[in-house]
Formats: structure tokens, C-alpha cells, sequence
């Protein structure tokens, strides 16, 4: 009884990972498929690789979303970092509203979020393209980088400023030396996930983007929207593993965390 | 720290809340009051209490409604079972990943999957049923859906589930109560909370997905962020748009304060 359980349990975890990654490796399996379509697989082809790295288009399409990605979270990382490090020495009450007018954004629906910095760019006269793009970027990543450094900040002893401070370290100092290295597990941890919501964002771009500026994903809907092309596919394998590479990368990050940690303890 | 350096590293970041979270609110709900010409009206606001738009928005919340209803019943028993697995962390990861993949991409792959000539259609043909219309229904619509949003109701009951005393379940068991009594007495309050994160982050999301219901469902559903999409992007009546918008802020403040908003909730962070 307990084993037939045993095993219907594990059945049923199979069939939802199945499930998940079904759409993944059908998207992969095509990409080599000579024939053309998501149909019938003809036979094995590397074509869609080599048009894909060949698509000058494409290729500045994927540095724009690089540099859009990059930027955008070192700029988010450094605005979101002081505001923390600020905001953990507020008063009770305006730290709690500060945090709730953070937390906004990040639990807003992109939709409007979109639809709202399209207007404000509209009334502040700032021409739709890299510039809006980087600045809603930045704007959407803020919020995230001060969830994950501020519980860091909270888990410092304040002793060890005092500590610092007594022995008659200036402010910066306090700050590059004590805080800044204390929180970094908090800080790398909040440009990761600034990184990887920015190279995933499609509603937010899509809204704010003018004729003539794309990234990725934008890219991807009109693609799409013209119907299957394998090229494509190409390119989402490719993505993908990019994507695994991150994933394994912010594991270790993680790993490192907890154990320094593991350490400090 | 001096309360002067304290400003001076506060100034970009109350700069970011005036510009980024402040101002566009409060531009939405201007905007909503304006009309395509620019005047001030509250015609769109009674225009979001005609048929048309109440239908929109009733309907918006009954495939959001049925998401978030299949995505608990999918993610509740696959988070528990995860609990009880080898190497758990190792397979929430796995879970996970799927979610990290540009949304754009699975919905792509749906494209081709579920097509007429896709891989379900041959499928369909081989048992005999034959090859259906399946791209562009509501089954696809709410099927895709789902798939996207599992990960995020797995994650928080699976972190409700294991925060869980399991000696409480032992406690329950010895007293006699069946495996059935204990769940519906000791671990489905005890993970509630769990449940009502993974439901914030599914229901408001399904409310707003424009890509989506253009893609995989061919314009057939019309949810209310497909609705603020075509009024900003395509008709550009802006001011109809925002008014949409104002009540899906509404929405979702609703939700947030009947599911109690914890700021644990935010471990799981948007989508």
C-alpha cells in the first residue's frame, strides 16, 4: 500500500516536470530540424545557428539587451545600495512607508507600470528609445536590489559600527569598510536579480520602446507574431543555455553566501 | 551615521520614489480624467460602468479566477510531495527554472506545440480522436497560463510546508485523526499563508497578461491588461487606458488587503 503510494507520488512529480520542460526541449529538438517547421523532424541542421549569428539585426538587438541589462543593473545597484544603507538608519515609521512605496513597484502588474512611464515620458520630453528604455530598467530594479540588500543590513550588529566610529573612523569610512563589505553577499545577490529581471522584461519595454530600439524580447513577440520560424528556435536554445549558465551562477553565489555565513555563525 | 550623509546618500532614492512610483501613479489617475482630445471628463469613467467594459473586466476576473484555481490544484500537492523528496532543494531549483526563460519564448513553443500540425494535434490523431482546434481557444489560454504561473504558487507553499513542525502531523496521526483529517485540519491552515502568497502572485498577474491572450488565445480573451495595452499602444486613447489602469490598482489593492499582504509575500517577487 505505502509503496504503490510511493510510487504514484512519484508518478505524479514526473509528469509535472515533464510538463515543464516539455515546451523547452520541443523548442531545442526543432532548432536542428532541417525541414523548416515545428512539424515533422527531417533531419538534423546546424542552418538556423549559422543564420542566426549571421543577422546583423539580431546580433545588435542582443548587445542592446546586454548593455541594457548591465547598465541598467549597476546603476540600480548603486542608487539601491545608499538607499538602503540610508533608509536601515530612518526612524521606525518613515522607514515603514519609505518601504511600502518601494515594494510599489515590485508587486505592480507590468502593464502599468508600462503604461504609466509611457506617459511620463511623454510629458517630461524624453524620446522613446535607449534612454527611456534604460531609465524604466533602472526604475524596475531599484526596488530589488533594496529588498535583497536591506535584510543583510538588518542582520549587522550595529556594535560594529559604534566599534568603528569609536575608534575614530570618518563616515565613508564606516561605509566602505564596515557596511559595504559586510552586506556585498546582499549586494551581489540584488545586481543578479536586477540582471536577470531586466534581460527578461518584455511588457515593460515593449510599452516604452519607440520605432527602431529593441531588445530581445520585443524582438521575439514580432517574430513570433509572424508565425513559427525556426530561427527562432535557434535562438531560444541559445538563450537558454545562457540562462542555465546564470542560474548555475547565482546558485553558487547563494552557495557561498550561506556558507560565509555558516562561517560567521 | 550623521544625519547630512544620510540625506545626501537618500537623495537619489527619494528621487527614484518621486519620479518612478509617486508621479506615475498620479499621472495614471490624471489621465484617466482627460479624453482623447485633451479635455477634462468623467466620461470614461462612465464608460467603464457600460456593458462592454463591466463584461471585460467580469470576464478578465473568470479566467483569472480559474488560473489561480488550477495552479493551486497543480502547485499544492506538487510542493508537498517536493518537501518529501532526496535532494529538495536540487528539484525547487528545477522548478524554478522554467521561470527564469523569457515568458515570450514558452509561449512561442505553445505556438508550435499546440498548432494544427502541432505535436498534441498528431497525438490526437494517432489515438483516433483527430486533430482538433486547439491554438486560440479558451483550453489553450488557461492551460499556457497555468504552466507559467506554477512555479510561482509552487514556491511559497513550498516554503510554508517546510517552515511546518513535522511533529505535528505525527501528533495528529497518533491521535487517530486519518491522513485526510490531518491535512484538512493541520496542514492546510498551517500553510494558508503560503497559499495566499501564491495566490497574489498568480491572480493579479492573469488579470493583466496582454501577450498572451494575442498569441495563444488569437484575441479571443480580452483580459484588462489586454485592454490598457490597446488603449495605450493601439486606439492611443490614452485617457481610457489610464482609467482601466485605475481600477486594476484597485483590484489590486483589494486582493493584497483581503490576502494580507506580508512582506514575506515579496520573497517571491512580481511577474
Amino acid at each position: 500500500m505505502s509503496n504503490a503510494k510511493f510510487k504514484l507520488s512519484n508518478l505524479y512529480l514526473i509528469l509535472v516536470f515533464a510538463v515543464l520542460y516539455a515546451p523547452i526541449v520541443y523548442l531545442m529538438v526543432y532548432s536542428f530540424n532541417s525541414g523548416g517547421t515545428m512539424r515533422e523532424f527531417e533531419g538534423f541542421t546546424l542552418e538556423y545557428y549559422s543564420e542566426v549569428l549571421a543577422d546583423a539585426r539580431l546580433l545588435i538587438i542582443v548587445l542592446n539587451t546586454f548593455i541594457i541589462a548591465l547598465l541598467s543593473s549597476a546603476i540600480a545597484t548603486i542608487i539601491g545600495v545608499f538607499g538602503a544603507i540610508a533608509m536601515h538608519f530612518i526612524k521606525n515609521n518613515a522607514k515603514q512607508s519609505l518601504l511600502t512605496l518601494n515594494n510599489v513597484l515590485i508587486v505592480s502588474p507590468d502593464v502599468i507600470i508600462g503604461a504609466s512611464f509611457l506617459i511620463l515620458f511623454t510629458i517630461i520630453g524624453i524620446n522613446l528609445g535607449f534612454t527611456s528604455v534604460l531609465l524604466s530598467h533602472i526604475a524596475f530594479s531599484i526596488p530589488i536590489v533594496v529588498i535583497m540588500v536591506l535584510p543583510k543590513l538588518q542582520e549587522m550588529s550595529n556594535s560594529l559600527i559604534d566599534a568603528a566610529r569609536d575608534l575614530g573612523a570618518s563616515n565613508w569610512y564606516v561605509i566602505s569598510r564596515v557596511i559595504l563589505p559586510f552586506i556585498k553577499p546582499g549586494i551581489f545577490a540584488g545586481f543578479f536579480m536586477a540582471l536577470t529581471y531586466s534581460m527578461d522584461d518584455f511588457a515593460v519595454t515593449f510599452f516604452v520602446t519607440g520605432n527602431g530600439y529593441s531588445t530581445l524580447a520585443v524582438e521575439i513577440y514580432s517574430r513570433a507574431r509572424q508565425g513559427v520560424s525556426l530561427s527562432i528556435n535557434a535562438l531560444s536554445t541559445l538563450i537558454f543555455l545562457f540562462t542555465i549558465l546564470l542560474v548555475i551562477g547565482y546558485y553558487f553565489i547563494n552557495q557561498r553566501n550561506n556558507r560565509t555565513q555558516g562561517r560567521e555563525g | 551615521m550623521s544625519a547630512k550623509a544620510r540625506t545626501l546618500y537618500l537623495i537619489p532614492y527619494l528621487l527614484w520614489i518621486l519620479f518612478f512610483v509617486i508621479a506615475p501613479i498620479l499621472l495614471i489617475v490624471y489621465y484617466s480624467f482627460y479624453d482623447v482630445q485633451g479635455n477634462f471628463t468623467f466620461a470614461n469613467y462612465s464608460k467603464f460602468f457600460t456593458s462592454v467594459y463591466l463584461q471585460m473586466t467580469l470576464s478578465s476576473f473568470w479566467y483569472a479566477l480559474l488560473i489561480t484555481l488550477f495552479s493551486l490544484l497543480v502547485s499544492y500537492p506538487t510542493a508537498y510531495l517536493l518537501t518529501k523528496t532526496k535532494h529538495k532543494s536540487l528539484w525547487l531549483l528545477l522548478i524554478i527554472l522554467p521561470s527564469w526563460i523569457n515568458l515570450l519564448l514558452k509561449a512561442y513553443a505553445f505556438i508550435g506545440i499546440f498548432g494544427t500540425y502541432g505535436v498534441v494535434n498528431a497525438l490526437l490523431e494517432t489515438v483516433g480522436i483527430g486533430s482538433q482546434q486547439i491554438l486560440f481557444t479558451d483550453f489553450s489560454f488557461v492551460f499556457v497560463s497555468v504552466y507559467i504561473f506554477i512555479p510561482f504558487m509552487i514556491l511559497p507553499i513550498f516554503n510554508a510546508l517546510e517552515k511546518m513542525n513535522p511533529s505535528l502531523i505525527y501528533a495528529s496521526r497518533d491521535l487517530g485523526a486519518s491522513a485526510f483529517t490531518t491535512f484538512r485540519k493541520v496542514v492546510f491552515p498551517l500553510t494558508i499563508e503560503g497559499v495566499k502568497a501564491g495566490i497574489i502572485a498568480v491572480f493579479i498577474p492573469s488579470l493583466s497578461l496582454f501577450m498572451l491572450t494575442r498569441l495563444i488565445a488569437g484575441n479571443r480573451v480580452i483580459t484588462l491588461g489586454t485592454a490598457i495595452e490597446q488603449h495605450f499602444l493601439v486606439t492611443e486613447d490614452w485617457g481610457m487606458g489610464a482609467t482601466i489602469a485605475v481600477f486594476l490598482i484597485i483590484i489590486m489593492a483589494l486582493v493584497m488587503a483581503l490576502m494580507g499582504l506580508r512582506k514575506r509575500g515579496l520573497d517571491l517577487v512580481k511577474r
